[in-house]
């Protein structure tokens, strides 16, 4: 049992860093929610997007090349130079998100401000479909290897001082460590942006009282280009991490499901209960799973074993929580009056 | 509306006018999860055709008509490709998804088209007493399981007793296929078996691999498709698991699951149907197809694995043909004579070396109650620093004494749920 | 000009409560059943059958059943691909374990049974409102998926875990299996199309329907008026996964034949499902109607349109099905954010006064 113990120990450590990974998703889906009421399903396919426009940059792609080559008939794959240094390709993508940011809100929002939440939740299903058609157009549908000098593979220093500790080196993914220290830096860097900067100001406000926001000279239309701006860059950052593991690639953009039970948890309208959300999911379907799959602990009672419910327990883990707190942890309570 | 947008599409549809030609549906997936493994299979179908027609003037005489439809892996789509090309007079599908196959076998076998799926889709198809129009030759799962496991064996001088062996699988019908031979397999060389399933799409696997870390198996065997492949090579590199006894199945051993990992993945094994390298057809297709400009896709595909697999399924095809014009002397065959021709071909060496891709595949013949080819598959490696597959070993047979009995088992089981009867081949 | 109410006079309450009040909207009515039922059966082909109607007419079910939930009674779900998987699976198991049934008394307990399982998954619904509950619904999504693809009795212990619907006849005529024909399979799923639509229509007007109107438009003063929140949601549920269900059980037995639950009744028939309900418009029946066809014709047409008669590659054509789709559901939104239905409202509106509108 003492070994089971270590192991569920490795597997909380490892169910916090991808915990992590979820929230950097779900930030974002609460930055649009807090500021516009706006349920952004679109996120996962911004994080596609992001990545992919990124890979694409960074190698020196044509955009739409093959629909250019299908019209014209001609052969244009690269442009004459093959690679973009990782911070130049960035920054371009970060411009490109802030475009897309402006797009979204010129046509589709600016349209349909004061329309019932479903509505708009509707638009965003819309966003994602479009996104995800341009983002094929634009850089084709192959899987493409995104590298900006990431570190992945075990850390050796926590392998071996968990190895001294309890004679069984623990694994955690360097990758998840960058993660999980990106995510502090983002986090941090939004605070301090809402609450020390001018337009950050303007956003509480407006996240606050559209109408009083209104009253007091802040453009509505401003903010919200602004945060669909900054849930483009959360987006940039989850896609890169996430594209990292695997390849950026169409299954990018179902990441956005792995978020929805993290924001049921954490609230729609609260920063930290992203994270907290974040960290409890990934907590509890690591060691549910590690519970009811090993034959030494779920097995030895029941007789038999479960596997791959992963996908599932993070909902129910979450409708569990909401039975109790309908808001979410840390959701603003609903007042309801006739 | 509804009806107006009927009548317009009634009328598209009715303009295209029937030819007398070699159709060919080629119901391809170039968008969705699944597409890197879509694009170079369909591109590797179709430009071999396009190279017969270029070349010879297609086959006997006949050109190729390919009719191109997208799945996007589908089976609803699947379904509409299906019916939209069938009236075409197409010879014979090749969806290659299972769940499409599903579909396809109770419908291509009462329209009388055959089907071919090339390993993949219901394995006990095999037994053409039980399924008339389906051909999974040159092999399916059960036998690329045993193929691994009989690899293993000769590794390691004949006995796996007390080895520990993970199956990490896609947690899907495909995925699913090679339980039950390993389970048999395990019994009869007393390795342990450890199941571990990854559900679509894969992108997460941290938990299976740190039960792997903790389980230390010998062998790891992956049946993965689409990205859970990309994730679980770059998983197995992060937590050091040794590469060489990290073996996929050949839906799992395509250069788009290895490259994303870098030279992490660097000795990674997986099975391969068809051999690799540069064969004269190669060359062909290039002056005959891409120097024309007649490329499916954008034709950087040429020479990788799933284009080859791609290429070989479109040989088999074009062969299968050949025979059935021989078969019944006429040169514009009907589905029905396809599906004669089909049972009938036999791919020798001599034949694939004719045709320009010596080596491309296992000798293998069809027969009435065999549509599962000999089953044999070669190991293949991969070598990170050259970006490149080198096969290992020859083609390496599995054992029939395991798998007939299953696939006997499972057909049996098919033909009793749906009332089908058993044809006899004896005559 | 014939479409007026000028002239046609109600003389009985029942009269004036029908459905269709208006002459000529009743005769349009009954016309277009009539081309269903009389004329369509002799003249479908596979094509038009396989690719088209025999989809429109199952999702036409399923998205009448989540408009009742969602439309009438303001539950946003998204839990409906779980709900159709639970009425395939229920269809199975009733299909191999009892060949002697009739495949509509199957296809009705199926419903009955997801009915069952539905109003399980409803209960939260009493705490947990608006978007937290879409999300809510989502686990009931997964676990079903989850469910049928771990526990191999519910595929029969097979090798790969597809299940196969065996062929079925009813009066001598095979309606499921590939030897069954199309205008039977046709007139079998409309048969359920007509039953269920015209019950739903009546349903929705009467007392429950009203009950569920008041819970959507707002549940405490509905409360307050006497309507009990336990039971209007949870019989909107329950109708509501009836609906779905028997719409699984057609597109597995009828439809499709074979499936694998992953795959067929994943999270994007959830979203599927829900598009046409808002394409279409919410709280209507035409909507359902509107809405599916909508989005069983729009990617055919486009394909047709894109690679047949354009002759682009399939991949682009692809790709631009979904730009167009996202493309369109943005457009509809912004121009009519009720959906085909109230555009279909604004036309009778307008032609009910033409030619002479002031």
């Amino acid at each position: 049992m003492p070994d089971q113990l270590i192991f569920a120990m490795e597997v909380v450590a490892n169910g916090l860093m991808t915990g992590v990974m979820y929230a950097l998703v779900a930030l974002g889906f609460v930055l649009i929610y807090k500021a516009s009421g706006i349920f952004n399903y679109a996120q996962g396919v911004m994080a596609l997007f992001a990545a992919m426009t990124l890979v694409g940059i960074q190698e020196g792609r044509v955009p739409f090349a093959h629909l250019i080559n299908a019209t014209f008939g001609t052969e244009i794959h690269h442009l004459p130079w093959h690679s973009v240094p990782a911070l130049l390709a960035i920054a371009l993508t970060v411009l490109v998100m802030i475009g897309l940011a402006w797009f979204v809100q010129k046509v589709v929002f600016h349209h349909l401000v004061g329309q019932e939440p479903i509505i708009l939740f509707m638009a965003t299903i819309g966003l994602a479909y479009f996104l995800e058609g341009v983002a094929d157009l634009m850089w084709g549908s192959e899987i493409r290897t995104l590298d900006i000098g990431l570190p992945q593979g075990i850390n050796t220093i926590i392998d071996e001082t968990t190895f001294n500790w309890f004679g069984y080196g623990f694994f955690i993914d360097n990758l998840d460590i960058v993660a999980a220290i990106v995510a502090a830096v983002l986090v941090a860097g939004l605070v301090a942006f809402a609450q020390y900067t001018k337009q950050g100001r303007a956003m509480r406000a407006v996240a606050d009282d559209h109408q009083a926001a209104l009253s007091v000279g802040i453009s509505l239309n401003f903010v919200w280009i602004l945060v669909w701006s900054l849930a483009g860059f959360v987006a940039l950052v989850a896609g890169t991490m996430w594209g990292a593991k695997s390849g950026v690639q169409f299954s990018l953009s179902l990441i956005a499901l792995k978020a929805l039970p993290v924001l049921m948890l954490g609230g729609f309208t609260s920063i930290p209960g992203a994270i907290v959300g974040g960290l409890i999911i990934g907590v509890g379907e690591a060691l549910f799973e590690f519970i009811v799959s090993s034959n030494d602990i779920f097995g030895a009672v029941f007789g038999f074993t479960l596997n791959a419910t992963e996908n599932w327990f993070a909902y129910v883990l979450a409708l569990i929580f909401l039975v109790f707190r309908p808001q979410g942890l840390f959701g603003e309570k609903i007042i309801e009056r006739v | 509306m509804k009806k107006l947008t009927t009548m317009v599409m009634a009328g598209v549809m009715a303009s295209g006018p029937a030819l007398a030609d070699l159709v060919i549906p080629d119901l391809s997936y170039r968008t969705g999860a699944y597409a890197a493994g879509g694009i170079p299979f369909s591109d590797g179908y179709q430009d071999y055709f396009n190279m017969l027609n270029q070349r010879d003037g297609g086959v006997g005489g006949e050109m190729f008509r390919i009719i191109e439809c997208e799945t996007a892996y589908n089976t609803e789509r699947g379904v509409e490709c299906y019916e939209a090309t069938k009236g075409e007079g197409a010879l014979v599908y090749q969806p290659l998804s299972t769940g499409i196959t599903y579909q396809l076998i109770p419908r291509a076998t009462a329209d009388g088209i055959p089907l071919h799926t090339m390993g993949y889709g219901r394995t006990s198809a095999a037994n053409g007493e039980i399924f008339s129009n389906v051909f999974n030759y040159p092999a399916n799962y059960w036998d690329g399981a045993s193929v691994i496991i009989n690899a293993l064996l000769d590794e390691n001088d004949g006995s796996l007793e007390g080895q520990k062996i993970v199956l990490l699988y896609h947690n899907s019908a495909y995925g699913r296929e090679p339980i039950r031979t390993l389970e048999v397999l395990s019994e009869q060389h007393g390795f342990e078996l450890v199941q571990l399933a990854v559900d679509h799409p894969g992108q997460e696997q941290g938990n299976q691999w740190l039960t792997i870390r903790r389980e230390r198996p010998d062998y790891v065997i992956m049946w993965g498709w689409g990205v859970m492949n990309q994730v679980a090579v770059q998983e197995a590199a992060n937590i050091r698991f040794p590469m060489e006894n990290f073996i996929g199945n050949w839906w799992a051993g395509a250069e788009h699951d290895v490259i994303p990992a870098g030279d992490a993945a660097n000795g990674y094994r997986a099975l391969n149907m068809n051999g690799l390298g540069d064969m004269p057809v190669f060359a062909d297709i290039q002056t005959h197809v891409h120097d024309a400009g007649l490329a499916a896709g954008d034709g950087s595909n040429l020479g990788s694995v799933l284009y080859t697999r791609g290429m070989y399924a479109a040989m088999l095809a074009a062969e299968a043909i050949r025979v059935a014009q021989e078969m019944h002397g006429v040169a514009a065959i009907t589905p029905a004579m396809m599906r004669d021709g089909m049972e009938a071909l036999e791919m020798t060496a001599a034949r694939m070396e004719e045709l320009g891709a010596p080596g491309i595949g296992p000798e293998f013949s069809v027969s009435c109650s065999d549509h599962g080819g000999t089953g044999m598959a070669a190991m293949q490696q991969w070598n990170a620093s050259e970006q490149e597959w080198v096969t290992l070993t020859d083609f390496i047979a599995p054992d029939d004494a395991v798998t007939q009995p299953l696939i006997e088992e499972d057909s049996a089981m098919f033909a009793a749920e749906n009332g089908i009867e058993a044809r006899d081949c004896a005559m | 000009m014939f479409y007026r109410e000028a002239g046609d006079f109600k003389t009985s309450y029942a009269a004036d409560n029908q459905t269709f009040p208006i002459a000529f909207d009743r005769y349009r009515y009954y016309f277009v059943l009539f081309i269903a039922i009389a004329v369509i059966p002799f003249v479908v082909n596979e094509y038009w059958a396989n690719a088209l109607l025999l989809p429109f007419l199952i999702y036409a079910i399923a998205a009448i059943g989540l408009n009742i939930l969602t439309g009438y009674c303001g539950q946003v779900s998204l839990g409906t691909g779980g709900f159709m998987a639970v009425g395939a699976y229920a269809t199975y198991k009733l299909m191999t374990a009892f060949p002697g049934l009739d495949m509509v008394t199957i296809t009705f307990l199926s419903g009955f049974i997801t009915a069952g399982v539905g109003v399980l998954f409803g209960l939260p619904s009493l705490r947990i409102k608006g978007f937290y509950l879409a999300v809510a619904t989502l686990a009931a999504q997964f676990f079903l998926v989850w469910l049928f693809n771990r526990v191999p009795w519910f595929y029969n212990y097979s090798a790969s875990g597809q299940i196969n619907a065996p062929e079925r006849t009813m009066f001598g005529l095979a309606v499921t299996g590939p030897n069954a024909e199309v205008w039977v399979k046709y007139l079998f799923c409309l048969f359920f199309v007509i039953l269920l639509a015209w019950v739903a229509r009546n349903l929705t007007r009467g007392t429950v329907g009203r009950q569920w109107m008041a819970i959507r438009d707002m549940d405490i003063a509905a409360e307050i008026i006497g309507v009990n929140p336990l039971k209007a949601k949870l019989t909107a549920f329950a109708i509501s996964s009836f609906y779905v269900g028997i719409s699984g059980a057609l597109l597995f037995s009828v439809f499709l034949g074979a499936v694998e639950v992953g795959e067929a009744f994943g999270i994007t028939k959830s979203f599927l499902v829900l598009f046409m309900v808002i394409i279409g418009g919410l709280g209507s029946i035409f909507g359902s109607f509107a809405g599916a066809a909508f989005l069983v014709l729009l990617p055919v047409a486009l394909k047709v349109l894109g690679v047949d008669t354009l002759g682009w590659p399939t991949d682009i054509v692809a790709h631009f099905q979904l730009v167009i789709v996202g493309g369109l559901i943005i457009f509809f939104l912004i121009v009519e954010p009720h959906g085909l239905a109230q555009l279909w409202r604004l036309a009778k509106e307008k032609l009910r006064l033409w030619p002479f509108p002031h």
